[in-house]
Order: structure tokens, then sequence, then C-alpha cells
């Protein structure tokens, strides 16, 4: 194999001209991989007058950012978006991708690996460079990527041995962002959009964005809900909480499938990843995946009927009880301390 | 008229494990999991037989897996499916996303003549959400994902209102075309009785040579032939039959790799217990105020 690349790239996802955030938490862990693999750190910022965003990625330490700017790209379509990175990864073959496990990170991101025959691992929880033996081979510098699989049940390690690009999907909040202690200086490199009558085989007729009501990320207090809650009626309770103590609501995978929340408020791998001060957890039983989006609270109380359930295991306090009744006596007994 | 190809998959229960599916090395025992149709899937099979019934046409369904996956494809014509592939080889095993996409756009293109190829956004065995875009960049077609309605279908273009971060959006989309769909898109139709009648018996070459139990291979040929007459037989697809590169197949075709596995040890911990009294709640609640996490 030739060569291998030193680079770290990171898509930088924007909707109507801002930037999501899971990109700059990605730049912050991207920034740690390039430096633990002696490398450097690249963004990719596709869209429409995106200079700003392009400028706002080197607080957090990269190298060098590409831009792609056309009134064309304003808003994402897999198409041009596929083919620009298609063209871009193969030219470089940089050693790592990084894209948020968002809609628009899990449209394109597989058809970049799929085109450049490169190792894809979604929803990853934890990723580090490390140099390994696999199959009696020495292997230098690899990126593990490790994620929940199979319900849970196990944590694996995936690593893209002996391809030139790996490429790892991250949902929102799973790295945390911080700007770089030695921000490089703004190096931009442009390069000049080429349209494609491909581009035109999807177009927008209409869109309907509206900004999330819903900021699990910021909330200092959650109060989640689990599937033990048994009823939509009784996941009433855990929104009286959460109004009483002033948190925001929030919720396992297994209460989103039961239709007792919407999907915006599920915490979890597959949902979003929260650090509050206090998490609540009620009739949820505490599956790795929904750990994972938890468990760096920084005090964790957990309201279950079933003594052994595993969330116990993470819990700073452990209430064994029916939520039905626990959680009016919370809202009591918290309604008479306020006094 | 719109043909349609619907990709669908069987998959271990994964909300439904129980301890005893896990092995001592904390690796799971596929052969105990029960294994069910991919919900999504069956919802992209919905939405395919609507389209079918509205703008006439047909739908094909087709499956990678082992031998039993033909399981799911007489469920496919139990809910309506004209015809349906089974793709199995010993060859395949231990593909990842990049290597099942693959041989999956070969069998595609095998069959031919689609307008549509329709999938479920994601399979429950890993949540990736990769095959559907992987299998659409090696078809070189379009591509819309999320989708939660066919709005409407003409000649060679189809209206779509699919889900976006935030919002939904309303696509125009030339066809051929893959989509994903996601649940909500559907409610996934009953099975017919009477189709369940016509196709209990489907069989697909393994199903009848496990039928013959070490006769001649005369014996599974003629079985073969009979099946086929009385339009039960389910085809298979091997990577011969798919004239595939051996070295894209499988574990060989696979880029990504386990390197390691550990199994979830979830510990008791010491957390401090809370009676379920108002005094043990308050006394709770006053020390969270105490160290400032309540107010």
């Amino acid at each position: 194999m030739d060569k291998l690349s030193n680079e770290v790239w990171v898509f930088i996802e924007q909707r109507n001209g801002k930037p999501a955030d899971v990109s700059f938490e990605l730049l912050s862990k991207g920034l740690k991989l390039s430096q633990n693999m002696g490398g450097i750190l690249k963004a990719v910022v596709i869209g429409n007058k995106v200079k700003d965003i392009a400028k706002e990625t080197f607080k957090y330490g990269v190298d060098e950012t590409i831009v792609i700017d056309s009134p064309e790209l304003k808003d994402y379509r897999t198409m041009p978006y596929s083919r620009i990175m298609n063209i871009l990864v193969n030219e470089s073959n940089p050693r790592i991708i990084l894209f948020g496990a968002t809609i628009v990170g899990r449209d394109l991101a597989p058809r970049v690996a799929s085109n450049t025959k490169s190792g894809l691992t979604a929803d990853c929880t934890e990723l580090k460079i490390e140099s390994i033996k696999y199959l009696g081979k020495e292997y230098k510098d690899l990126l593990l990527q490790i994620r929940p699989a199979f319900g849970g049940n196990i944590i694996a390690t995936i690593i893209t041995p002996d391809n030139p690009t790996q490429i790892a999907t991250v949902r929102e909040g799973v790295m945390e962002k911080h700007f770089a202690d030695s921000p490089k200086p703004v190096k931009i490199t442009e390069i000049q959009f080429v349209p494609d009558p491909v581009d035109e085989l999807v177009k927008i007729i209409e869109q309907h964005r509206e900004e999330s009501k819903i900021n699990l990320k910021g909330a200092p207090i959650i109060v989640a809900g689990g599937y033990g809650l048994g009823t939509k009626e009784n996941f009433k309770l855990v929104f009286d909480l959460a109004h009483t103590i002033g948190g925001e609501v929030a919720g396992s995978r297994a209460a989103v499938d039961a239709g007792f929340i919407p999907p915006e408020r599920q915490v979890g791998q597959t949902g979003v990843t929260v650090r509050p001060k206090l998490y609540i957890a009620i009739g949820i039983s505490g599956a790795i995946q929904h750990r994972a989006g938890m468990q760096e609270a920084n005090k964790i109380i957990a309201i279950n009927n079933d003594p052994d359930a595993p969330i116990f295991g993470i819990s700073h306090y452990g209430i064994v009880g029916d939520a039905v009744e626990v959680i009016p006596n919370f809202i009591e007994a918290y309604k008479h301390k306020l006094k | 008229m719109f043909n349609s190809i619907v990709l669908v998959k069987q998959v271990p229960d994964t909300a439904n494990i129980s301890g005893k599916v896990m092995k001592d090395d904390g690796t799971v025992n596929r052969a105990k999991l029960p294994a069910i149709f991919n919900h999504e899937d069956k919802v992209a099979l919905e939405l395919a037989l609507r389209v079918k019934e509205v703008y006439g046409g047909t739908v094909t369904a087709i499956t990678m897996g082992p031998p039993r996956a033909s399981d799911i494809l007489r469920e496919c014509l139990f809910m309506g499916a004209d015809s349906v592939y089974l793709i199995s080889d010993r060859k395949f095993a231990g593909a990842d996303t990049l290597a099942t996409s693959y041989v999956l756009s070969e069998a595609i293109k095998k069959i031919g003549n689609y307008d549509f190829v329709f999938a479920g956004r994601q399979a429950i065995d890993g949540d990736t959400a990769q095959v559907g875009p992987q299998t659409a960049e090696k078809l070189n077609i379009p591509q819309v994902t999320y989708v939660e309605e066919i709005l409407s279908a003409k000649k060679d273009k189809v209206t779509i209102r699919k889900k976006i971060d935030g919002g939904y959006e309303i696509v125009e989309a030339s066809l051929p075309v893959l989509l994903t769909v996601i649940k909500g898109a559907a409610e996934s139709r009953p099975y017919s009785a009477k189709r369940i009648m016509a196709y209990k018996n489907a069989k697909s070459l393994t199903d009848l040579e496990g039928m013959t139990e070490g006769n001649s291979l005369l014996y599974t040929d003629k079985l073969v032939h009979e099946y086929e007459e009385k339009n039960l037989f389910i085809p298979t697809f091997t990577m011969d039959e798919l004239k595939l590169d051996v070295e894209r197949c499988g574990v060989k075709g696979s880029p990504t790799k386990v390197y390691k596995i550990e199994s979830v040890v979830l510990a008791g911990g010491n957390h401090l217990k809370i009676e379920n009294t108002k005094l043990g709640i308050g006394n709770l609640i006053e020390q969270l105020m105490a160290d400032h996490i309540l107010g």
C-alpha cells in the first residue's frame, strides 16, 4: 500500500447557513486524534456564503479548511454533496473522516464510503488512536471505533485495518467541543464548484424547518422516563415532575418506540448525549445504549420498581418503587421544601 | 406502471434478548435468537405495494442472508410481492455494509428494469442506515432517505415528503431512485389469508434439499421442477450466479473488522438507597438543594 495519509477530516454540516453543533464537537475530537497520530486536522465546508463558518473552524484547532461555495449548494442535496466529497476523498485519501450522525451525515457518509470503498462505522461513542496487533500483523496508529451493539449487550471495537480511509459517524453531544489552546493561522482553500447534470436528479420543492424548542444538551436538569412508565398517561407524571423542578423532559429509546415522547427527546447512543447537573431516570432499566448518553451526568437519581435494574449501577441515589407513587411523593416533597 | 425492488432483511430480535442468548465468552449466539422481519423493511414493502396498486407494475422483494431468511420472503409473498429472490452463499458470511451493498447492487442489476428500489431506513441489529445509500451509490442512482410519504408519481418523476433534521422537505426525484423508508411512513398490511394458503409452501433450493434428506440430486431437480410449475419456487442467487468478485464479498470484501467485543457487565454499584417515603425523598431533596443541584 502507498504511504498512508496523516490527515483527519471533519465534514462541517450547515443548515440555512448555520453550522451544526455536532460538527464542531467532532473538530475537537478530530484535533485530539490528529495530535495522537502526529497528523493534521482539516475541515470541509460545503454550502453557500459559508466563509464565516470556515473561519470559525479555526477556533477548534483546524490546520486547513476546504471550502466549496456556490448558490447551488445552499441546501444539502445528496448528489452534489456526495459527488464533491467523493472527488475530494479519492484525491487525497485522508486517513480519517468524521461525520455527524445526523440525517444529513447518515445520507452522505455511506455514499462516500461506498464510492471510495472505505470502512464506515456508525454511531461511535468513543474514538481513539492506538497501535495494535490484529491477526498477527502490526498496525500503527489505527482508529479504534467503539460502539455498543446488539441491543446493548456488547460493546464492539471496530477497526478498518487495511484501507487507506477510516470513516466514522458520531451523534450530537457525544464529544465535547472546546476552543483549541493554540489555534493555527487561518488557511482556507477554496475549490471551485463544477455543476453536473446528476446534481439535478433530486430537486427540493419545499422545505419546512423549525428551530427546535427542545434543548436537552443545555438543560441543567433532565427528567427522563422509560418503557417502565407503561402508558402515555403515566408518562405525563414525568412532564409534571420536570415542570415542577424546572427540568427538561427526555426518554429512553423504548419510550420513543412506544410513542410516549418524540424522537427529539431521546437520550442515548442513537439519541442525544447529555451531561446535566441532575438526571432523574424513571422506569428506565439502564441498557448500555441509554447509559452511553447520560452516565456523565453530575448526579443521577434512578427510580425503578425492579431493585436489580442495571440503572442503579451508575446512579448516585436510588429509589425502589412504582413511578406512579414515587413521582407524586417527589413533587409534594419538593413543593414542601420550597416553602 | 412502475417496477419496484424491495430490500428486506431478517434480523435477530434484539429487543427481546434473553440471558441465554449470550454465550459465556460474551458473544451473541445468533442461532438462538428469534429471527424477525425487520420492521422498517416491511413498511418499505408496504409503500411499494401501494405504488403498484395506484399506478400498476410489479413488486419484487430480495433478501441477502442465510438459507433460513427464506422465511421473510414467504412473508413478502403473503403481503403481496409478485416475486422474491434469496441471495445466499457461504462466501457472503461476515459481510459488513459495504460488502452487502456490493452484492445487493449486483443482484438488483441482474433483476434489472426497475423504477424504484425501496428499503427500510435501517435494520435493528446494527441501526447503521448505511446499506441503502451505499447500494444507491453503487447503482449510480439518486436516493431519498428518511421517506415519510410518496405524494405522487408520474412517468419518470416522483414527489416525496422526507424527514430532515428539524422538519421535512418535499422533493422531486427522477427515476430510477432508491428510497429508504422510516417506520412512521405507513402501517404495513396484515398477511392475506388467501395468499398464505397460496404461498405457505413456497420453497428455496435449500428448503427443498432439506426435504430430500440425502436422496439423489435428481430427486431435488425433480422437486425444483415441480415447485417451479406450481409457481412456488424461490430462486436463489449465489456468488457464481451473480458473477461476483470474491474479493469484494463477505469477510474479504469488508473493510471494517471487529477487533474486540466486550460483554457488558452491569454491576450493582454503590448508590445511596432512598426510601420511597415523604421523609426519605424530602431528605434527598434537601441534600440536592444544599449541593445547589436543585433550586
